[in-house]
């Protein structure tokens, strides 16, 4: 039977863990040495709930206990520690690309490397290092920008010759390869057993463990979590977290009121073997090779090694218990491939005797991020799952995040691209999770160039210009389920094939790109920005009003008509949302957000807003195409249309006004384009959208109307210095810091959340500085691209990293934004950073190992703003979003 | 000496046929959605013949494979003979009136029979004048018989058989006035030929048998695995039917003498067979037959030569064994092979090579290490192979061609081995007699859409 080997070996060990910390739950009990120990009775009520007992769920209670709560139940449906995280190869690993993953696996190796002594359970911690292969040069590149990272972060890396991958591993093939990167850091564990601890540490601080027992669903009530239903009967709570690893997804689905958490399990296969005769040492580094699919490690004197094939097999996709995990069928032919690049890595190996196939299955996630936080529709739902095969790397810092999130409210750090709300329901689906991991699965190896798409799940939500769009040459990337234009491939110019497109240098659409923005420039474009979230909110007395002014930093008492940038800020002063208000009347506010705060917002705004049936928030996103007009001809293709004048006397700058364009009626047409460049966006109900969008490109024709994508919006924005939420902003960065105290209005008369906090960084200075980086020496044709990500190196020292970057076509030069930190020389303690400080600085931008100077801007160019545009037409706000 | 791949490929390729059934409107209203066929010498010349024809005046498909022994007279004329005897056995009397009117007025004849044949599967010129008027002797005898009852294939089929091995038993007592016509009809009824002809007719299939070739049914079953249905029973040694049969058809004091050593008389390994008069004949009639023959036939020391224990003959008959079975959604393909193929194959294996060809489905066993001490290596080595298999499938586009390269080919584990098959196909001549047999094989592939149809309408 698969898997039966390594389900001894843990068993054995887990016995020995298990009196440890059963004492400690089943006092009452004596000794128990019967195969089915008696159960001990579930408590009535406790304050946390967790469902899990793997890695995530353990971590989850050790970190609650630890932070001083007590009254915590953890449920395990089997054993502890006998799904995934069982199976799971233990590797813990610091090389990943997103920061925040970084961090958690940073955090993780440092709590296990520790939690032998904290609970004298043996973890088999063992500081190995990896080495990560690179096969070809873009290989190597992705790997120098980890490198980047990583030594920034204070994690000791380097990147390495092939002779020198010799050296740590010497039954490497070196032959084929062009670098290395080593992580000294890295660690191997046995997961089971580190579970294990991380439950035996809680337990003794009070935390409940329950084994064999299963949650059926959660209840809900008014929106708040009141308890849980188990085969045992019934806990009531006031928080759960469902840590059901691949089950979390039917978990999440089998209350009356579902909580979607879209993930979905695909069978994973690793090799192990008996040991080499002569054994290997357990100090040798782990090996993963992205370019042959393979990770090897040492184990117990030979070798465990599996992959992310290009052919994933999902499973579960109808539900749990068709298949037991542990009945799972070893599939050599599948393994096939993964065992030539096994061979081909380690030729070596070939008279190593086998042990057996392990198939594990792991749970991916739509976007290959982890999936965390409080569900949007129940509160005190929490969730930590779909660790897309690195589960015990993050189990450790993501446990403790959610730790934090539960018991303060937010976590220490920007956990966004982690959060469960970054998801609606759209992606929920079974058919579109089981078709998205089959490409999230290889995706864990392949080469990760800027700006790729996934191509599974697309075309769920469009434009109902999308038709009209794609035949015009239009290239799609998605947001949040919504089809975007990228550019449009002008007839008769070939790009290249999707493969052959994957780079770190000068994209092909460099040109294409380049006359959307001329064009913008010059003439006028029009961009479908029909995905952006929109919101309504009115009421019948004040209320809109007053509760907005609360929620919003700038003063939405406005005349009606008139269109107010700013931010929805929590108490910290951070962004949690920014938007656009457009007051359409004295009661009624049009709320335009970005794509992916659909979720966020909606739920930032329902728990804010007091319950009051006079006040109603209503989503209509799906209600408008949006159009922007971009350019100085906008108002004449306008005018023309509605024979209306539109100058700025009649239409001013940041105004919105219902209008007829064309035979149309009821069109809201604002007059803002999210670049800082003169034009329009029209909100054009759907059904007049096709209508109008012929309108505006029939009349546009001699004014030399194109199309555009967001590419050329992109650029357009970032050389003028608009920072973007959920790029350059989140919950952690205040309007102090980006340069946006003038949507701050501190005197509007009436308290706003995050005040207290903005007034005080108003007084004493901001700790991070929002800040514009042009590269001096950049070379675009020959040189590397910045992305994002890159650091940032003030007088050789770092002091942040970038948050966006975009080539602008005016100045000719890459453009870089990200924020700047003033770190004490010798404490590393933040301090205050002045304009002065940013000022006097000589930069460095680091891409992937090189660094390019920069020179570093507070304010963006005005000599931009040229053309026939006067000054109170310039649109005064950095707000943009994309 | 090594064949490269290609060689292989042109030898294996050279006699390879396939024919599909054309569709009319779109719509394929056949059962059968076409066939393969393909041979392999192992006699120089090759012994074996297959024939393949569209009756045109009444429906169904007629195939059929004839494996010849002592040269390939009598399995060249059965292949040339058969299918006509069997189309004019089913014809209703007056399309045989019809036939026998416009034959006798000189006019145009009604086609019979469209034959699908190879280039290299050829018609005797010189014997079409003597094979004819054997043929329509028969249809007048069956006209003055007309017995106003539907015809039934079953009965059709064994007087076919029947009746055409009587012709060649004839024509050789009567001879011909040409020299090269009467050697000829001496040769096919001295040499001997068994056949096995199936006549597929909407759902209704008929397999006829005599001797040792065998139809087989592919059967899908509801998990997608393949099984094997026989749909012939061999006539020979290893029958007990067939040998209880024999037996009763002599008399006691023959009991021992009749089989030995697996064959009929000692001799013979086929227990029905056409041809062969030397087992069929009296003494006297072999011997006069033989003396007033040409000088040829009287030197060839085989047909000379009397069987040993010669009492009582016949012992020896064409009468066909016939099997109707109704076809099903689940019977995906019919073969139809020499004993060339059963001697190197189990039928199951047949059955799931066809079968995965056919579909493009791959049901390999799945491996499992279990306790066995397997390394990397092997593994890699064994996983290769297994990849190469399924490749394999590809390379071929014929399944008779495919099935012969898993004949000739295969090594211990099942996969087809370059090496072996390359050796196997470059024996010299007298060599590759002993190593392996003529193969004649047709995959008849259904159509289980107008099958499923079929059985609907019931």
């Amino acid at each position: 039977a698969a898997g039966m080997f390594l389900r001894l070996l843990s068993d054995v060990q887990w016995r020995a863990a298990h009196p440890k910390w059963r004492r400690m739950t089943s006092s009452q009990r004596s000794t128990s040495t019967t195969a089915e120990p008696q159960l001990v009775a579930l408590p009535a009520q406790a304050q946390v709930v967790i469902c899990g007992g793997g890695v995530m769920g353990t971590s989850v209670a050790y970190h609650l206990s630890k932070m001083g709560w007590k009254d915590i139940v953890l449920l395990e449906q089997g054993r502890l520690a006998a799904g995934t995280t069982r199976f799971c190869a233990g590797i813990v690993s610091a090389a990943r690309p997103m920061s925040i993953e970084l961090k958690m696996a940073h955090y993780s190796n440092k709590l296990y490397q520790q939690l032998e002594q904290e609970t004298g359970v043996q973890t088999g911690y063992m500081k190995t290092g990896s080495v990560s292969l690179a096969q070809t040069q873009d290989r190597l590149i992705s790997l120098k920008r980890i490198a980047s990272s990583l030594n920034v972060m204070g994690i000791s890396c380097e990147i390495i010759s092939p002779k020198k991958v010799l050296q740590l591993h010497p039954l490497i093939n070196i032959h084929d390869l062009v670098g290395a990167m080593y992580v000294p850091e890295d660690a191997l564990v046995s997961s089971a057993n580190v579970s294990l601890a991380l439950a035996t540490a809680a337990s003794r601080n009070g935390v409940q463990i329950h084994e064999r027992t299963c949650v059926s669903h959660v209840t809900i009530q008014k929106g708040r979590v009141t308890g849980v239903e188990t085969d045992r009967g019934r806990i009531q709570c006031e928080y759960f977290v469902n840590c059901a690893g691949q089950w979390a997804y039917e978990l999440g689905h089998s209350g009356e009121e579902p909580v979607h958490i879209p993930l979905h399990a695909c069978e994973h296969f690793y090799l192990l073997t008996h040991p080499l005769k002569e054994p290997l040492s357990s100090s040798l580094p782990t090996v993963v090779d992205p370019d042959g699919r393979i990770y090897i490690r040492n184990w117990q004197g030979g070798i465990l090694s599996g992959g992310f094939e290009k052919n994933p097999k999902p499973l579960f996709t109808e539900g749990r218990n068709q298949l037991e995990i542990q009945n799972l069928q070893e599939d050599w032919d599948h393994f096939g491939p993964l065992l030539s690049a096994l061979l081909r890595r380690m030729p070596g190996l070939e008279s190593l005797q086998i042990m057996q196939l392990v198939n594990c299955p792991e749970s991916f996630t739509p976007d290959m991020r982890c999936i965390m936080g409080e569900s949007p529709t129940a509160r005190g739902y929490f969730v930590l799952a779909g660790m897309n095969s690195a589960g015990i790397s993050y189990g450790g810092g993501a446990g403790k995040y959610l730790a934090e999130w539960i018991v303060n409210g937010y976590p220490s750090e920007n956990v966004w691209p982690l959060d469960l709300k970054r998801f609606g329901t759209l992606q929920s689906s079974r058919t579109f999770l089981r078709h998205r991991v089959m490409e999230v699965m290889p995706l864990m190896y392949d080469l990760k160039v800027p700006r790729w798409d996934f191509q599974t799940g697309r075309q769920l939500r469009t434009s109902p210009l999308y038709d009209r769009l794609d035949a015009q040459g239009a290239r799609w990337m998605e947001k949040h389920g919504f089809e975007r234009v990228k550019y449009f491939v002008p007839p008769g110019s070939d790009l290249l094939d999707l493969d052959h497109s994957k780079t770190f240098y000068k994209p092909d659409w460099f040109d294409i790109v380049g006359a959307e923005v001329k064009c913008c420039k010059e003439a006028v474009c029009v961009i479908d920005m029909s995905s952006f979230t929109k919101f309504e909110i009115s009421s019948t007395g004040d209320q809109a009003l007053e509760s907005l002014q609360y929620l919003f930093s700038n003063d939405l008492d406005v005349p009606v008509g008139h269109v107010v940038h700013t931010g929805m800020l929590n108490e910290n002063g951070g962004y949690e949302n920014d938007c656009s208000i457009a007051r359409l009347s004295k009661r009624s506010f049009f709320m335009i957000s970005p794509t992916d705060q659909q979720v966020h917002c909606w739920t930032w705004l329902k728990k804010h807003l007091p319950d009051d049936s006079n006040l109603v928030l209503e989503d209509v996103t799906w209600k408008y195409t949006a159009l922007n007009l971009i350019g100085p001809r906008a108002v004449d293709v306008l005018s023309e249309l509605s024979y209306a004048p539109m100058t700025a006397e009649h239409f001013p700058s940041l105004f919105c006004k219902e209008m007829s364009v064309g035979y149309a009626n009821g069109i809201r047409v604002m007059s803002i384009t999210h670049t800082g460049e003169p034009g329009f966006v029209l909100y054009i109900p759907i059904e007049y959208a096709l209508h109008v969008y012929n309108e505006v490109m029939n009349m546009g024709q001699k004014y030399g109307i194109r199309n555009a994508g967001y590419y050329a919006l992109r650029s357009l924005r970032i050389e003028k210095f608009f920072a973007f939420w959920g790029q350059d902003l989140d919950a952690f960065t205040t309007p102090m810091e980006c340069g946006r105290e003038f949507q701050v209005k501190l005197d509007k008369g009436m308290e706003f959340l995050g005040q207290e906090v903005l007034l005080e960084q108003k007084q004493n200075g901001v700790y991070k500085r929002f800040t514009m980086f042009i590269l001096e020496d950049h070379d675009t044709d020959m040189d590397l691209w910045p992305w994002w990500g890159e650091p940032i190196f003030r007088n050789g020292r770092y002091v942040g990293k970038t948050t966006s970057s975009a080539y602008s076509y005016t100045l000719e030069r890459h453009v870089c934004l990200g924020f700047v930190h003033h770190f004490d020389e010798k404490t590393g303690e933040k301090l205050v950073v002045t304009t002065d400080f940013i000022n006097q600085g000589e930069y460095e931008i680091d891409i992937a190992g090189q660094r390019f100077q920069a020179k570093a801007k507070l304010y963006p160019f005005s000599s931009l703003f040229t053309q026939r545009r006067r000054k109170d037409e310039v649109e005064l706000s950095g707000y943009q979003r994309e | 000496f090594y064949l490269t791949p290609s060689q292989v490929n042109s030898i294996l390729k050279a006699n390879e046929y396939s024919f599909k059934v054309p569709e009319f409107d779109g719509k394929n209203v056949s059962s059968v959605l076409g066939f393969d066929s393909n041979q392999l010498p192992a006699n120089a010349p090759i012994e074996d013949r297959r024939s393949a024809a569209t009756c045109l005046q009444t429906r169904g498909m007629l195939l059929g494979v004839f494996d010849g022994h002592a040269g390939c007279a009598c399995a060249q004329a059965v292949s040339e003979r058969l299918f006509y005897y069997i189309a004019v056995s089913l014809l209703p009397h007056e399309t045989l009136l019809e036939i026998e009117n416009a034959v006798e007025s000189g006019r145009a004849l009604l086609p019979i029979l469209q034959w699908h044949k190879h280039p290299n599967d050829y018609f005797s010129k010189e014997a079409s004048k003597l094979y004819f008027n054997s043929l329509r002797t028969y249809w007048q005898e069956l006209i003055d018989l007309n017995s106003g009852e539907t015809t039934d294939v079953r009965e059709a089929l064994i007087n076919a058989f029947k009746r055409l091995d009587n012709d060649i038993s004839l024509e050789a007592q009567v001879g011909d006035p040409n020299s090269f016509l009467n050697y000829l009809v001496l040769r096919v009824a001295f040499s001997g030929a068994t056949a096995c002809v199936a006549h597929v007719d909407g759902v209704d299939l008929h397999i006829a048998n005599t001797g040792d070739s065998r139809a087989m049914l592919g059967v899908q079953e509801e998990d997608g695995s393949w099984s094997a249905v026989n749909l012939s029973y061999d006539h020979n040694a290893q029958n007990e039917r067939e040998v209880e049969r024999v037996k009763m058809e002599h008399p006691k004091s023959e009991e021992k003498s009749l089989v030995k050593q697996d064959r009929l008389l000692g001799l013979l390994m086929p227990f029905r067979a056409f041809g062969d008069v030397k087992f069929k004949w009296s003494i006297e009639l072999q011997k006069r037959v033989v003396e007033s023959g040409p000088d040829q036939l009287n030197d060839n020391e085989y047909t000379k030569f009397i069987p040993p224990n010669y009492h009582t003959p016949p012992y020896l008959t064409a009468e066909p064994e016939v099997i109707h079975h109704r076809l099903r959604p689940q019977d995906k393909f019919l073969v139809l092979a020499t004993d060339g193929l059963w001697e190197t194959m189990h039928r199951q294996d047949v059955a799931r090579i066809v079968g995965e060809y056919l579909t493009g489905v791959h049901h390999q066993q799945p491996i499992a290490v279990g306790g066995y001490k397997v390394t990397l290596g092997q593994m890699h080595g064994l996983l290769t192979e297994r990849r190469a298999r399924i490749s394999s499938v590809f390379e071929d586009q014929n399944a008779a061609t495919h099935l012969i390269r898993h004949a000739v080919g295969n090594n211990e584990f099942g996969t087809v081995d370059h090496e072996r098959l390359s050796k196997m196909l470059s024996l010299p001549e007298e060599l590759a007699r002993m190593y392996r047999d003529d193969i004649t094989i047709i995959v008849v592939q259904f159509n289980s859409h107008v099958i499923g149809a079929y059985q609907d309408e019931e």
